[in-house]
């Protein structure tokens, strides 16, 4: 058995609402294998932004640690980590900046992390593309003239450029049309497959969850709820949170809605 | 049996100093009274506009370019005069919108809300009337402590709770036909489960007629007696709900319902680009 890429244990973020304290993560404690996905699952409130936020180095536990390949992550990261660890966020309008072409913000994570050799860096921009299923020439535009998807393309290619061992993904199909969604989905799993990424998926939708995610983490305020194979999960919920939350997944099929019946009727 | 709204070959195009852009290219579609049909599509695909073209709003606008006939209740909308359509807003038909908070203006209270609304039914109705209305018509949607609910501004209720209050206020004054425009869409599952939930039992026990724009397809499959898929202004199936979703005959739908990744497993699909076929002919279910 090899050593898990990320180690979350005994996390806890309390912050100070109005004077009020408020727990937003309590106590929590999950593995992440390397070349794994796991879903971090829950509805607003649930606390799967601030740990997200955690592992990126956003701000601090407020107890707790984070182990990363072995090491303990300090509150102040440094370049190494960040290049380890990237993030792709549900909306690609705003984390892509307006004024900068494609190619420039790709461009730019390859210098801050001081990639390749500087005179290949451009035809790398290209290549960086072209893994995402965009043509190489989308480097000379800008992100208003593209799509929700081609955008979200973008986002994962720069996240890919600095080589990252782990990807926390928050959202990252939510604000996409489905037949969209659908591709968006597909390539993410390719690249994990083919490039043997780590993924920290985060979402609360449920149905993307059952289709991607090896093992999934299911959080209520800020709880830790429930935690196991996917498959098994979706066969048989021990949480009656995670039974609410499956059963209320709007379905398609007769299969689902059969699956949807024997799991708020038992 | 008459039909409450009937759309017959409506047409949409915006006028932009490069030409006409088009929008909807005569779409047709028919709701009968008491029944819920969905308008789904994917965004850019002239569901909403739609709706603000049934609501008369679009017609304003300078750049529309609106032909094709709107029947509601027997008249048909393009005869009546702006008086008259604004006589319809908010009271023979309401509309709801995809985010609650926004919809509802945060620099009144609830109950003020609520009052404004019913006066467009029953301009005379005094405030002690129309809290007592309201009282009811919160409880309605579950609300249990209506009171409390009438003194709060939108920005000091959840999402959820604020949805349920623009469901009650859209159908306090008994309208005809709701238009929801992505009812729930901005909430979480759980919450969005059970609103729609509320909505449906309330108009199925008022008789309400509803037009559901939506682009998710499981929640049309719950709550739709027909459906309508449109594509890039094109309808392109229609047919009951069950037989649409047993049977998909339109290539666009059949992709639409491949890309929906399912809760039995079974991985994420492959979605070719979009081709020439999502443009073949309508297909109708009887």
């Amino acid at each position: 058995m090899s050593q898990p890429i990320l180690s979350v244990q005994k996390l806890s973020k309390t912050f100070k609402v109005n004077g009020h304290e408020v727990k937003a993560v309590a106590d929590v404690s999950f593995e992440v294998m390397p070349g794994e996905c796991l879903a971090v699952v829950g509805e607003s409130g649930s606390g799967k932004s601030t740990i997200a936020n955690m592992i990126l180095g956003i701000y601090g536990p407020t107890s707790g640690q984070i182990v990363f390949e072995g090491a303990s992550l300090p509150a102040k990261r440094d370049l190494s980590h960040r290049r380890a660890i990237q993030l792709v966020q549900q909306n690609p309008l705003s984390a892509l900046n307006p004024r900068r072409t494609i190619g420039a913000s790709l461009r730019l994570a390859l210098d801050v992390h001081n990639i390749g050799e500087r005179s290949g860096r451009n035809q790398r921009v290209g290549e960086l593309l072209e893994e995402v299923g965009l043509p190489a020439d989308f480097a000379k535009r800008t992100p208003s003239s593209l799509s929700g998807g081609q955008r979200q393309r973008v986002a994962i290619a720069r996240a890919l450029a600095c080589q990252s061992r782990l990807v926390v993904l928050d959202e990252p199909t939510s604000a996409l049309d489905v037949l969209v969604q659908a591709r968006v989905l597909r390539l993410l799993d390719e690249l994990r497959k083919a490039r043997g990424l780590t993924y920290v998926f985060i979402t609360h939708d449920l149905s993307v969850v059952r289709n991607i995610a090896d093992r999934m983490a299911v959080f209520e305020r800020g709880q830790l709820v429930e935690l196991g194979e996917t498959a098994q999960i979706f066969s048989a919920p021990e949480h009656p949170y995670t039974r609410k939350l499956i059963g209320a997944v709007p379905v398609v099929t007769i299969e689902e809605q059969e699956l949807k019946d024997r799991l708020t009727h038992d | 049996m008459d039909k409450m709204l009937s759309i017959a070959n409506l047409k949409l195009g915006f006028k932009s100093h490069t030409g006409v852009a088009d929008v909807l290219h005569g779409i047709s579609l028919d709701i009968a009274p008491g029944e819920t049909v969905a308008l789904v599509g994917e965004s850019g695909s002239g569901k909403s506009v739609t709706a603000r073209i049934i609501l008369g709003l679009l017609q304003r606008l300078k750049t529309a370019r609106i032909s094709g006939q709107v029947m509601f209740d027997g008249r048909d909308l393009e005869q009546l005069s702006e008086a008259e359509r604004y006589a319809l807003r908010g009271t023979a038909m309401s509309m709801i919108f995809q985010d609650p908070t926004s919809a509802l203006n945060p620099v009144f209270t609830i109950e003020v809300l609520f009052h404004e609304v019913l006066k467009r039914r029953h301009p005379r109705m005094t405030a002690g009337d129309a809290r007592a209305r309201a009282r009811a018509a919160l409880e309605e949607v579950a609300i249990n402590e209506p009171d409390r609910v009438l003194q709060s501004y939108s920005f000091q209720l959840s999402g959820g709770m604020n949805q349920r209050v623009m469901i009650a206020m859209a159908l306090v004054n008994e309208p005809k036909l709701l238009l929801a425009d992505e009812p729930g869409t901005a909430l979480d599952v759980t919450v969005q489960a059970q609103t729609l939930k509320l909505m449906a039992d309330l108009v199925q026990r008022h008789g309400t007629s509803v037009l559901f724009i939506s682009h998710n397809l499981g929640v049309v499959r719950e709550f739709a007696d027909r459906v309508y898929v449109i594509y890039k202004g094109r309808i392109v199936e229609t047919g009951p709900t069950a037989q649409l979703f047993d049977n998909p005959g339109h290539p666009y739908t059949k992709a639409l319902l491949r890309a929906v990744p399912r809760i039995t497993g079974g991985g994420i699909p492959e979605i070719s680009e979009d081709t020439g076929d999502f443009y073949a002919p309508m297909v109708v279910h009887p």
